[in-house]
């Protein structure tokens, strides 16, 4: 495979506008050390854009951030906790469960993934910070959307649709992304031993609170014993996590709200242990000794988790799960080699809306057109694509055969 | 707007008669004498009586005045309450235009998902008002919004003096219903988050009606705040004001609304309403903290800490929902208030990065006094998004034309220090000519593009948004520069 690595913005547009000239499929790749994503389609070459990288301007008062897009997660991360800011769509570290390193995305994959962590329904997702980029489409053109203040609806929001378009709109050269501060300290309330209806039930009461929780995670038996900060507390049983977040005096007041609601036999994790956990439940600590599994991330209305994980234990009893985001989001690991890795019996079971995306799985079992799910049909989808990419150059077959 | 296209008015007895027989004559204007209030929207200096409008009531029924519409190459301009302030909503002597009024009820609220789901016809603060006793509401707050429609929100991205802490419209969405200009129906989203690929949800909000007609939205409830309070301060200068504003951020704090106004917009709001504020000072600023109490009140003292070490004097604080709401009734009546100064007032919508204020409302004074016209502000100041409202006399000659060139000048000073043209009301045809100032020809076709993937015919509301109007296939053509590659040293194929 042949790989191109710009270091300017010029650069990457005179490589895809050559690559245009040739009809010459591009992969497009953060740090290029991750092929696995998506269907399995070899593509001959692969632009890689950590060279375009590096902090360009960052105005903490502003609450704005631009950087190049191969910048590393790690820098952006180490920079803006300087300042006493964080990214609030909390992006987990997903490294481990493909069996690579940790840590060592780029934000520019980061936002093509649009991936968020367990602060997503709280704080908003990698989109909801995505204020503008400079990016080159299939055509090899320079473009520009956005901008660089927090407040702006000039033009069509195409930053939100770049967010989760997984590299096949544009290669991003640079991102601008809204900052916010971090929270003083947290606290997180563990509720030992609930089954899964009743921690669906104390989730849903939680989030409907004012004790106005930032994390909300259910991790059934046999499960929380694999993270560390929860070992030895646990044991075999399951473990339904509450994030408090914020001033201490508001924490202290808040946690009564949840003691309120919340019974049974609990204890707490302080700042520090709860900031362990939260990192450990982003790299999905629970699922990584399912090592040969096929991995689906489901989203689907969070009131309704529990009864979307019964349905898909009835009908795959060997799977396993864990529930975030109050039981809006399900991860869920899937035992076999069904061609599909079980893909439409998983949709069957999202009748009241939602969509399941195959996150990891064997060459062979990401084949079909069942890795992603598309919400509008594939026909606007193609001509959406075809506006950015006329000849489908970037990422050609990865999202889905007409795409 | 262009010479209308003699075919379609031509045409328009035919397609009148189609609609009626799809939507039921109570369903379809033609008549001149009622067509009248229809004018214009919230932007009233620019006016044109539409060619008819239609009033469905279902969404079959957009659907099929689409069609109709589609197959009879007849423009069409969506409306909701037409109260954009951009000319978004400005009809087409030669369109159709699709009132969504009629569309007007809350269809399902569902507490355990904290969602509603709503017609587009729908006003944003009726949504609140229909969970306001289970102790929910909606967030985004514009200050219409016991008139504005949700559908117009959502085409909009609408903001409000709580975005900063809350966002805007697309932050708090989950699903829509969307009619195409050819009657196909799409449903993005529901009650989950996020989509399965390519954010259609997030590209619809703020697309100005350009690309398709809402007909559902699926909003985000959340939980009242158990308290609100709010403060206010006079600062001698806005920069000292602003500098309150950095050091309130730089502290951690995202207060619930921080809201500056400029000594014109003070005298304007005190003599209108009498709450109190200080006449002497440059610059009045308002914070507010929301949360539970111990929170606040921990938050107040802060604040009101970092207010006074920056020169803030007169630090009220309210003690009472009722004075919270004196603090704000003068922010919230500015723009009446400056109506009553002025027969006529423009109001602009610039967004800055922070830090430049003081240069910026240094620069307005001068355009001011260039102009001849007195200019009074309001500023959403944690988002640095400015509302300069510029007062003049549309009875005077040449008073307009010297307002609209003012505010060019102002919009094109916050592209200058690196803000954007608009923060809320969206650009319509009012700041569709200066959208070149912020983005170049590559950019504009880029999103003239996505249009053409939605709409390939651009018969939906066309004249909006882009100064220049390009037809889909020409926008398909490759620009080659010189028929040559520099740097022939790079990898290539
Ligand atoms: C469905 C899915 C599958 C995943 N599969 C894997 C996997 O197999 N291995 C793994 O380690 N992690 C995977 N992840 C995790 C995710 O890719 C990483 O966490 C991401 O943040 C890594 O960043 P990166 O820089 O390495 O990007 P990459 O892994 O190189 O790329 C991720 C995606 O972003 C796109 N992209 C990257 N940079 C840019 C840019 N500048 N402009 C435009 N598009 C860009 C790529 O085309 C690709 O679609 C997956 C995530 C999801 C949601
Ligand atoms: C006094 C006043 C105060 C205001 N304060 C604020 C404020 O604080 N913040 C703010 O953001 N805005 C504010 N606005 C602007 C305006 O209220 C908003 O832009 C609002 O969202 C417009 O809603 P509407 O229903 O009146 O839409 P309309 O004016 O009818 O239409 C606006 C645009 O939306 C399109 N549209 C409408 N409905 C649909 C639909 N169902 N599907 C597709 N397209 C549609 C129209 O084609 C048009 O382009 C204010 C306006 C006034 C008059």
């Amino acid at each position: 495979m042949q790989v191109l690595n710009p270091t300017t913005e010029a650069e990457l547009g005179e490589m895809v506008a050559a690559a245009h000239a040739a009809d010459a499929p591009l992969e497009i790749a953060g740090q290029g050390s991750k092929a696995d994503w998506g269907r399995a389609v070899a593509l001959p070459t692969r632009l890689c854009l950590a060279g375009l990288a590096g902090i360009r301007d960052y105005a903490p008062a502003e609450l704005v951030l631009t950087a190049g897009a191969g910048t590393s997660l790690r820098d952006i991360r180490r920079a803006v906790a300087s300042e006493g800011q964080h990214l609030a769509f909390e992006p987990p570290d997903l490294g481990p469960l493909f069996g690579k390193a940790p840590d060592d995305s780029t934000i520019g994959g980061v936002i093509a993934t649009n991936l968020s962590g367990s602060r997503r329904p709280f704080a908003g997702a990698a989109r909801d910070f995505f204020l503008g980029f400079r990016a080159v489409n299939g055509r090899g053109e320079l473009f520009k959307a956005g901008g660089k203040v927090v407040k702006n609806v000039t033009g069509y929001d195409l930053p939100k649709l770049l967010a989760g378009s997984f590299g096949t709109l544009g290669a991003m050269a640079e991102v601008t992304l809204k900052i916010v501060p971090a929270p003083e300290t947290s606290l997180s309330l563990v509720l030992i031993g609930q089954d899964l209806v009743a921690a669906q039930a104390a989730m849903t009461a939680a989030l409907g609170s004012n004790a106005d929780p930032t994390g909300a995670v259910y991790l059934p038996d046999g499960m929380a014993g694999h993270h560390p900060s929860l070992a030895g507390h646990v044991g075999a049983g399951s473990a339904t996590v509450l994030r408090l977040e914020g001033s201490a005096a508001s924490i202290a007041y808040r946690r009564g709200e949840l003691e309120r609601i919340c019974a049974g036999p609990s204890m707490y994790l302080d700042h520090h242990e709860s900031t362990a956990f939260w990192i450990e439940c982003g790299a999905l600590q629970a699922l990584l000794p399912m090592r040969d599994a096929a991995i689906w991330l489901l989203s689907v209305p969070p009131a309704g988790g529990a009864d979307v994980v019964l349905a898909l234990r009835r009908l795959l009893p060997d799977c396993r799960y864990m529930m975030d985001w109050g039981g809006g989001r399900i991860w869920l690991a899937v035992p076999g080699t069904a061609p599909d890795a079980h893909g439409s019996a998983i949709r069957g079971v999202l009748v009241d809306g939602g969509h399941a995306t195959l996150i990891r799985a064997g060459q062979q079992q990401r084949g079909g057109d069942h890795v992603f799910q598309p919400e509008a049909p594939i026909d606007l989808l193609r001509r959406l694509r075809r506006s950015f990419d006329p000849k489908c150059l970037f990422n050609r077959g990865r999202l889905h055969s007409e795409l | 707007m262009p010479p209308p296209d003699q075919a379609a008015l031509a045409a328009a007895p035919r397609f009148a008669a189609a609609l009626r027989e799809a939507l039921g004559p109570a369903g379809v204007i033609t008549d001149p004498v009622a067509l009248r209030p229809y004018e214009s929207d919230g932007l009233t200096a620019y006016r044109q009586v539409p060619l008819a409008v239609a009033l469905p009531r279902s969404t079959a029924e957009v659907a099929a005045a689409l069609r109709i519409a589609h197959e009879s190459g007849i423009k069409v301009v969506p409306r909701g309450s037409g109260t954009s302030l951009s000319g978004g909503a400005l009809p087409l002597a030669d369109g159709l235009l699709l009132g969504l009024g009629k569309l007007n009820r809350i269809l399902e609220i569902d507490l355990p998902n904290r969602c509603a789901v709503v017609q587009p016809g729908v006003t944003n603060l009726a949504i609140s008002h229909a969970v306001a006793a289970d102790g929910y509401y909606y967030a985004p707050d514009p200050s219409s919004q016991i008139a504005c429609s949700i559908g117009g929100n959502v085409a909009e991205n609408s903001g409000g003096v709580h975005c900063l802490k809350y966002g805007l419209t697309t932050n708090n969405l989950l699903g829509l219903e969307i009619v195409l200009i050819t009657g196909e129906v799409l449903r993005i989203g529901g009650r989950h988050l996020d989509a399965g690929l390519y954010d259609i949800l997030g590209l619809m909000t703020g697309s100005e009606g350009l690309l398709g007609v809402v007909t559902e939205v699926t909003v985000r409830l959340l939980k009242k705040p158990e308290t609100a309070r709010a403060m206010m301060a006079g600062f001698a200068s806005s920069e000292a004001a602003g500098a309150a504003v950095a050091a309130i951020i730089g502290a951690g704090i995202i207060p619930a609304g921080m809201e500056m106004m400029d000594r014109p917009a003070i005298h304007a709001a005190e003599d209108f309403v009498h709450a109190g504020y200080p006449l002497e000072a440059e610059a009045l600023l308002i914070v507010e903290l929301d949360g539970p109490k111990v929170e606040v009140d921990d938050l107040i003292a802060r604040v009101g800490a970092i207010v006074a070490s920056h020169g803030g004097s007169g630090l009220r604080v309210s003690e009472s929902e009722a004075e919270r709401l004196t603090i704000w009734a003068g922010r919230k009546a500015a723009f009446p208030a400056v109506g009553r100064i002025s027969p006529d007032y423009y109001c602009m919508d610039g967004t800055i990065p922070r830090g430049r204020l003081p240069e910026v409302l240094r620069r307005m004074t001068q355009l001011s006094a260039q102009y001849g016209l007195r200019v009074a502000n309001v500023f959403h100041a944690g988002d640095g998004n400015l509302h300069p409202l510029i007062l003049y006399d549309a009875n005077k000659p040449g008073e307009l034309e010297a307002a609209e060139a003012f505010g060019s000048d102002i919009l094109r000073l916050c592209v200058e220090v690196g803000g954007v043209l608009t923060g809320e009301h969206g650009v319509g045809v009012e700041k569709r000519d200066l959208m070149p100032t912020m983005f170049g020809e590559v950019d504009l076709n880029q999103q003239q593009r996505v249009k053409c993937a939605f709409d390939a015919d651009l018969l939906l509301n066309p004249g909006k948004v882009f100064p220049t109007l390009r037809r889909c296939a020409e926008l398909g053509a490759m620009h080659v520069r010189g028929g040559q590659l520099p740097h022939p040293d790079l990898p290539r194929f």
